[in-house]
C-alpha cells in the first residue's frame, strides 16, 4: 500500500483487543498498521472502514477482519474460523492456513489464502472473490449465491452443495460434489475472471487452463417433489 | 312415520375423532399433490396457554391501586448487563423480527410508525434493513441471521440493538424458504439472488456452532459497534432451561424466548404443529435458568408466540418475563383476516380467520405481499395507527391487571398473584391449581 504515514506499530502483549480495534476502526484512510503479538486472538481488526493496511503479524483466532470494508489486512500466520466473514470489500490475505468458514457470507472484496482452507470455505458467499493456494475442506461453498471461489489444490466433499449462483474453479481433485452442483463448460468469459481473480491473488505460476469449473445445475431453484432425493 | 325417525336397528353415521375431518383432507391433499404442505402462520391446534391462568387480584391481605389515579409503571430497560447503549421502551409489548420480503415494505413502515408511537420497538427479519423500516422505527433491532441475507456491517451499526436468531418458536431447529413469487426485483436484490427463485434459508449459522463458538461471536459483533448495541439471543422454545442458560453463557445481554404459537412467514405445516413447545410450558423453565444463574432481571427476558391482549402481557410478565414480543396479533391489528375481505378470501380457499397462505403472497390485506397492487391496499399511517391503538390497548390492560393485583409497575407482577386453571398448566408453571396450594409434582395436597 502507498501509505503517507509511517506503519505504526500495536502491541497486544501490553494493549488489549478493544483499544486495537478502536483505534484501527477511526483510523483515517492510508494508515498503515502492524500487529505484534496478536497470539491467536479472536476479532482481531474486525468492522474496520477506511482504506488502511494491517499486517497482523503471527497467528489469528476466530472473525481476523470480520465485515470489513476497504482496508487490505494482511495475517503472516494462519487464521481461525470464518476469516474475513461478511466481508463487504477490501481484501484480506492470510499467508498461513485458514480454518473452517473462511470467508463466510462475504458480499465483496477479495480473499487469498496461501495454505489450505477447512471445512465450509467460501459458506454462502455473495459476491466476494475467495482464491486458496492449497486445498479446501468439505461442504466448500455451501449455499454460494455469487462471486467466485478458486482451489489451487483440492476440494473435500460436497462441493457447493445448494449453489446458487457463485463459480468454483478447481484445480486439483474434488472428492464429491454437493447437490446441485454440476461440472460446467468453462466459457471465455468464466476464463476471463478466473484469469484476473489469479492476477490479484498474485498466483503467477499456475495457468488458468488447469482449471475445471463448477456451478449450480439450478434444479432446486424451484421446490419440485421429483427432486425430493436430492435434499 | 317422519323422515327423521332412527333406525334403532342400526348405529348414527360416525366420524372418526383420529381421522376426523380435517386429517382426512390432509391426506387427501397429500395423495393429490405430492408434496408436504407449506403455510404461515403459527400452529393452530389447542394448548394450554395464558388462558389457562387467572389472576388473584387484592383484597382483604392486598391492596389494589386506584385505576385512575395511582401510577402503574410500564417501562423496560433491555441490555443492560454489557452493552454501553441499553434500550428503553416506554411498554414491554415490542414487534417481533418479520422480514421485508415475507411482508410488504408498506407493513414494515406501519409496523415502525406504530412502535414509534407508543415508544416500543419493531425488528428487521430475514432479508436484511430497509431504510423505510430505520426511517420509520425509533428504535430499532436488527435480526443477525444463518441466511446472512442483506447483512451489512453499516446497517450493523445503524441499529439500535442486535438480536442473533438462533430459531423460531414456529419451527427450532428449521431454516426457512422464501417462495419465488414473493422474491420481488428489489427482495431478490437485497438478498444476493436470482429473482422469482424459491430462497432457502440456512438453520445454522455458516461460522458459528455452538455456544462457545457463539460467545465468541457475540465478542466480534460487539467489537464491531463499539460495545454499544444490546445483544439480543433468539431461540425457539424446546429445551429452555439449557438453551437459556447457554445464551447467558455465551454473553447475551437479553434472551427471547418464542413458544410454538409464533408465526412464520412460510414453514411445512408438519413442522408448525409438531416441533416445540407451548410458550406457557418454555417461561418457567427460562426464567428458573436465569434465577439459578443469578442473572434474573440483569439479562432481560423477552417472550413471545401467541401473545394477544394484555392478559397474556401480565401473565408472560408475572411469571417471570422482563418483555414480550408480537408478531401474528400486530398483522391482523394491521387488517389480516378483515371481516369485510371475506369475497377475496374465499377465492383463495379461506375464509377471515384462518387464512395462512403467507408464503404465497396473494395477500388481500396487502400484508404478507410484493405484489405491488396488494401491497397498495395497506395505507401505512393508518396502519400505524391501528398498531399504535392495539400496543397502547394492550399496555392498558395489563395495567388495569396490576393495579388490581397492588403493583406499581408491570414487573412488580409475580408469580404469586397468579393460579393455575388446569393441571396441564399448574405442572407446566408451577403455579397453583385454583383453590389449592398444590401443583403436579410438588408433595401433599
Amino acid at each position: 500500500m502507498s501509505g503517507t504515514r509511517n506503519t505504526q506499530v500495536f502491541d497486544l502483549s501490553t494493549s488489549n483487543l478493544r483499544e486495537l480495534n478502536s483505534r484501527l476502526q477511526n483510523e483515517g484512510p492510508d494508515a498503515a498498521w502492524e500487529i505484534q503479538n496478536p497470539v491467536g486472538r479472536h476479532a482481531l481488526a474486525v468492522g474496520l472502514t477506511q482504506p488502511i493496511s494491517v499486517t497482523i503479524d503471527g497467528h489469528a483466532g476466530y472473525y481476523a477482519a470480520g465485515m470489513n470494508q476497504r482496508a487490505n489486512v494482511v495475517i503472516t500466520g494462519n487464521a481461525g474460523q470464518g476469516v474475513g466473514e461478511n466481508m463487504m470489500s477490501g481484501s484480506v490475505h492470510v499467508k498461513g492456513n485458514a480454518s473452517s468458514s473462511a470467508g463466510a457470507t462475504a458480499h465483496g472484496g477479495l480473499l487469498v489464502i496461501d495454505g489450505d482452507a477447512g471445512a465450509r470455505c467460501g459458506i454462502s458467499i455473495k459476491g466476494a472473490d475467495i482464491v486458496v493456494r492449497g486445498s479446501v475442506g468439505h461442504m466448500s461453498a455451501f449455499m454460494a449465491q455469487s462471486g467466485n471461489l478458486v482451489v489451487c489444490g483440492d476440494a473435500g466433499d460436497a462441493l457447493g452443495d445448494s449453489l446458487y449462483e457463485t463459480r468454483i474453479f478447481v484445480r486439483g481433485n474434488v472428492k464429491g460434489l454437493g447437490a446441485d452442483c454440476e461440472e460446467k463448460e468453462m466459457t471465455p468469459e468464466d476464463l476471463a475472471i478466473l484469469t484476473s481473480l489469479l492476477s490479484k491473488a498474485g498466483v503467477t505460476d499456475i495457468s488458468p487452463s488447469e482449471f475445471r469449473l463448477f456451478g449450480s445445475a439450478r434444479k432446486l431453484y424451484h421446490f419440485r417433489v421429483d427432486n425430493a432425493s436430492a435434499y | 312415520m317422519t323422515e327423521n325417525h332412527h333406525d334403532v336397528t342400526k348405529t348414527f353415521p360416525r366420524y372418526s375423532a383420529t381421522f376426523d375431518e380435517f386429517t382426512i383432507s390432509q391426506i387427501q391433499r397429500a395423495a393429490a399433490t405430492g408434496i408436504y404442505d407449506i403455510r404461515g402462520g403459527g400452529t393452530k391446534r389447542k394448548l394450554p396457554h395464558f388462558d389457562d391462568l387467572l389472576f388473584l387480584g387484592a383484597s382483604m391481605s392486598r391492596y389494589p391501586l386506584e385505576g385512575y389515579r395511582e401510577r402503574c409503571g410500564t417501562d423496560v430497560v433491555l441490555g443492560t448487563r454489557f452493552a454501553k447503549k441499553p434500550i428503553h421502551l416506554k411498554t414491554p409489548v415490542t414487534i417481533a423480527g418479520m422480514s421485508f420480503g415475507a411482508l410488504s415494505a408498506q407493513a414494515k413502515e406501519a409496523l415502525g410508525r406504530g412502535a414509534s408511537a407508543v415508544g416500543t420497538s419493531t425488528t428487521t427479519g430475514d432479508g436484511g434493513m430497509t431504510p423505510e423500516e430505520r426511517g420509520h422505527s425509533s428504535t430499532l433491532v436488527y435480526q443477525y441471521l444463518p441466511s446472512r441475507y442483506g447483512m451489512n456491517p453499516d446497517d450493523l451499526r445503524k441499529a439500535d440493538a442486535i438480536e442473533i436468531v438462533v430459531g423460531q418458536g414456529a419451527k427450532p431447529g428449521g431454516g426457512g424458504m422464501l417462495l419465488g413469487q414473493k422474491i420481488s426485483a428489489r427482495v431478490a436484490k437485497m438478498r444476493d439472488l436470482p429473482e422469482g427463485i424459491d430462497q432457502r434459508s440456512a438453520c445454522r449459522h455458516p461460522d458459528w456452532t455452538g455456544p462457545d463458538d457463539l460467545e465468541i461471536k457475540i465478542e466480534e459483533l460487539r467489537e464491531i459497534t463499539n460495545w454499544e448495541k444490546p445483544i439480543y439471543v433468539k431461540v425457539g422454545a424446546s429445551r429452555p432451561y439449557y438453551d437459556i442458560s447457554l445464551a447467558v453463557k455465551s454473553g447475551a445481554d437479553v434472551v427471547v424466548l418464542d413458544g410454538m404459537q409464533g408465526g412464520t412467514a412460510a414453514t411445512q405445516e408438519v413442522f408448525i404443529e409438531h416441533v416445540g413447545l407451548p410458550i406457557l410450558a418454555a417461561i418457567r423453565p427460562a426464567v428458573q435458568a436465569l434465577q439459578d444463574l443469578g442473572m434474573h432481571r440483569k439479562v432481560q427476558l423477552i417472550v413471545s408466540g401467541g401473545i394477544r391482549t394484555g392478559a397474556d402481557v401480565a401473565k408472560a410478565l408475572a411469571l417471570g418475563a422482563d418483555a414480550v414480543a408480537i408478531g401474528t396479533a400486530a398483522l391482523i391489528a394491521l387488517g389480516d383476516q378483515n371481516p369485510d375481505l371475506a369475497a377475496e378470501y374465499a377465492k383463495l380457499g379461506a375464509k377471515p380467520g384462518t387464512y395462512d397462505d403467507w408464503q404465497d403472497g396473494r395477500d388481500p390485506a396487502g400484508i404478507t405481499t410484493q405484489d405491488p397492487e396488494l401491497a397498495k391496499r395497506l395505507d401505512p399511517i393508518l396502519g400505524g395507527r391501528r398498531i399504535a391503538n392495539y400496543l397502547s390497548v394492550m399496555t392498558m390492560e395489563a395495567q388495569t391487571i396490576a393495579r388490581a393485583c397492588g403493583k406499581s409497575h408491570l414487573h412488580n407482577l409475580e408469580p404469586e398473584d397468579l393460579v393455575a386453571l388446569t393441571m396441564e398448566a399448574a405442572a407446566m408453571t408451577q403455579l397453583p391449581l385454583a383453590g389449592t396450594n398444590w401443583y403436579p409434582g410438588k408433595a401433599g395436597f
